[in-house]
């Protein structure tokens, strides 16, 4: 299967990234090389395995209860598009 | 027309854990200044990755033990998604299919012993969400309470009134303190309810609609929520209208619910099980360890209290009802004999509670500690202060946090058993007196009761009663 540009477009637009046309050139090639490989994968007869949602075969995996440094303040709104008063700020929302 | 009212009640607990749920930031928040508390896995940012606080976990077990619940052997989390600015992410991970606890019970009971079953439907582990402030066109967002570790304990909608759902509010909170996963507080916010209510007509099958009530930030506010919704659907139905499945809020300045949004469909989340969390296996040598460490929770200790001390049911419950007062009760019994313990009991439900109740202070920052009461009752029953007198002393100890008998050294609160003393002040009450002095003599016993008070008044107190009847009989058959 091979993604067209305009795919492309969507996804980078979901995940809010910002592709000039090289880019989504670049990807389109990368992605559909990635989603040849899942056709390879299916061609696999599956009847007999149950599905999973992890493939690590690990369980239990903790962390102590300690806690440590945050980030500055600075860096946690680094990314905000919009911040008032030390807070995100984002469009009004109507409950 | 008679109704029959059914209620759910959807309890949240923050655990008392010192790091969120799946980040090692601080989970002490409330006088932290906005988006301190923070970092990339709060954040949700590509390429961070949670990882379960055991602690968390661990209290979530003792929390759903305590609850009567069957444990997952194996358990896991899932994503719950929404669109919702109150996580960063995008979605909470909590829990879907497998609970850590399933199905549960809790008993309510009056004063009078009877006993009712509440069922539970599950116990759960998830994460709690970022605070947000709606100004004029804008929304603010501070994530530092977002991923603080939440337990979820669901009842099985079968409470059948604001009462029953008050006390089972009660026993809930109760049970989490002693435990100790969380402090408990309604009106901090670590401990919050939604209630689901519905009416239907007394005998029919199925249920009506049910309205899901917010912002009920207290026990009264749950117990008045739900009477004034009980009140306004039996009405609505009485007008022969239809109720709605919809969300309302409690105002609790006006003591009404408004409608907040109406629901149409079911909310679907799209659960799916995290990718980003292994799943637990919880085997049977942790768990008995876990079991093996919870600590004596309410209706033992309140069993306890009755069968080794000898006091009463409801004495017991009162005690028990609050941790800090049942720790203090066992803390004076521990310095003490179990004779003691209905006058102990006594004192620390009357003078001491009342006092404690008007400055609203708990037991356990009192001045007055446990041996400080003990030297009191000791004073008392030696007969150094009569028990007017000790009243007054134990409020002294109580503002001042000086000792008893520095008191009753300063105050000269010492019982008056002297007779040499008291002969002067009776001699006086009964001339005083004549016409109560005449009907003793006719034979009203009642009298002599009240010569003896006029005595305790005259002496503020600090008359020795016993003494003062016997030299009022002698002395007034003499007249
Ligand atoms: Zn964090």
């Amino acid at each position: 299967m091979k993604l067209s540009h305009k795919q492309v477009k969507h996804i980078a637009w979901l995940a809010r990234l910002g592709l000039d046309e090289a880019e989504v050139d670049k990807f389109s090639h990368q992605l559909s090389n990635i989603l040849k490989n899942f056709e390879v994968l299916q061609q696999l007869d599956t009847s007999d395995v149950l599905p999973t949602t992890q493939s690590a075969l690990l369980s239990n995996v903790f962390r102590e209860d300690k806690a440590s440094e945050s980030l500055s303040k600075t860096d946690v709104l680094l990314n905000a598009p919009r911040q008032k008063e030390d807070c995100f700020e984002v469009q009004a929302i109507l409950e | 027309m008679d109704y029959e009212v059914t209620i759910g009640l959807e309890v949240h607990a923050q655990l008392a854990t010192e790091s969120k749920m799946y980040c090692s930031c601080s989970t002490d928040y409330r006088d932290a200044p906005p988006n301190t508390h923070v970092c990339p896995v709060c954040l949700g940012m590509p390429g961070s990755l949670p990882v379960i606080n055991k602690k968390a976990v661990e209290y979530t077990i003792m929390t759903a033990m305590a609850l009567n619940s069957t444990i997952s052997r194996y358990t896991k989390f899932d994503r719950k998604n929404y669109c919702y600015p109150d996580l960063m992410k995008g979605y909470q991970i909590s829990q879907y299919d497998v609970p850590i606890g399933v199905g549960g019970c809790v008993n309510i009971e009056g004063d009078d012993g009877t006993r009712k079953r509440i069922n539970l439907t599950r116990v759960h582990l998830e994460e709690d969400v970022a605070k947000l402030w709606h100004g004029e066109g804008h929304s603010l967002i501070d994530v530092n309470r977002a991923g603080i570790p939440l337990m979820e304990m669901v009842s099985e909608p079968e409470i059948g009134s604001p009462e029953d759902a008050r006390d089972y509010l009660v026993k809930l909170r109760n049970i989490v303190r002693y435990l100790g996963v969380s402090t408990g507080n309604m009106e901090e916010g670590s401990f919050r309810c939604d209630a689901n209510i519905s009416v239907r007509p007394r005998g029919r099958k199925e249920l009506s609609p049910k309205s899901e009530l917010k912002n009920l930030n207290s026990f009264k506010a749950v117990y008045q929520a739900l009477q004034y919704e009980a009140q306004r659907q039996a009405e609505v139905l009485e007008e022969g209208g239809k109720l709605v499945q919809e969300t309302r809020g409690w105002l609790g300045d006006t003591g009404r619910t408004v409608v907040q949004r109406s629901k149409e469909d079911a909310d679907d989340y799209r659960y799916f099980p995290e990718p980003d969390l292994p799943p637990l296996m919880l085997d049977e040598k942790w768990l008995d360890d876990i079991r093996s460490h919870l600590p004596e929770l309410p209706e033992a200790r309140r069993d306890r209290f009755m069968n080794q001390f000898g006091l009463s049911l409801y004495d017991a419950n009162v005690l028990t009802g609050s941790k800090p007062l049942a720790d203090y009760f066992d803390e004076c019994l521990k310095l003490t004999d179990r004779g003691k313990a209905k006058e102990l009991s006594n004192w620390i439900l009357g003078d001491f509670s009342r006092l404690l109740n008007l400055d609203d202070i708990d037991i356990a920052d009192a001045r007055v500690r446990p041996q400080h009461l003990l030297d009191l009752l000791a004073l008392l029953d030696n007969g150094v202060i009569g028990g007017p007198a000790a009243k007054v002393v134990l409020e002294e100890m109580f503002r001042s946090g000086q000792e008893a008998r520095d008191i009753v050294e300063q105050k000269k609160l010492s019982q008056l058993s002297d007779e040499a003393q008291l002969l002067d002040v009776v001699t006086q009450v009964i001339a005083n007196n004549t016409r109560a002095v005449a009907d003793y003599k006719a034979g009203k016993q009642q009298a002599l009761k009240f010569m003896t008070g006029q005595v305790m008044k005259a002496t503020r107190g600090r008359a020795n009663p016993a003494v003062v009847q016997e030299i009022l009989a002698r002395e007034m058959e003499g007249e």
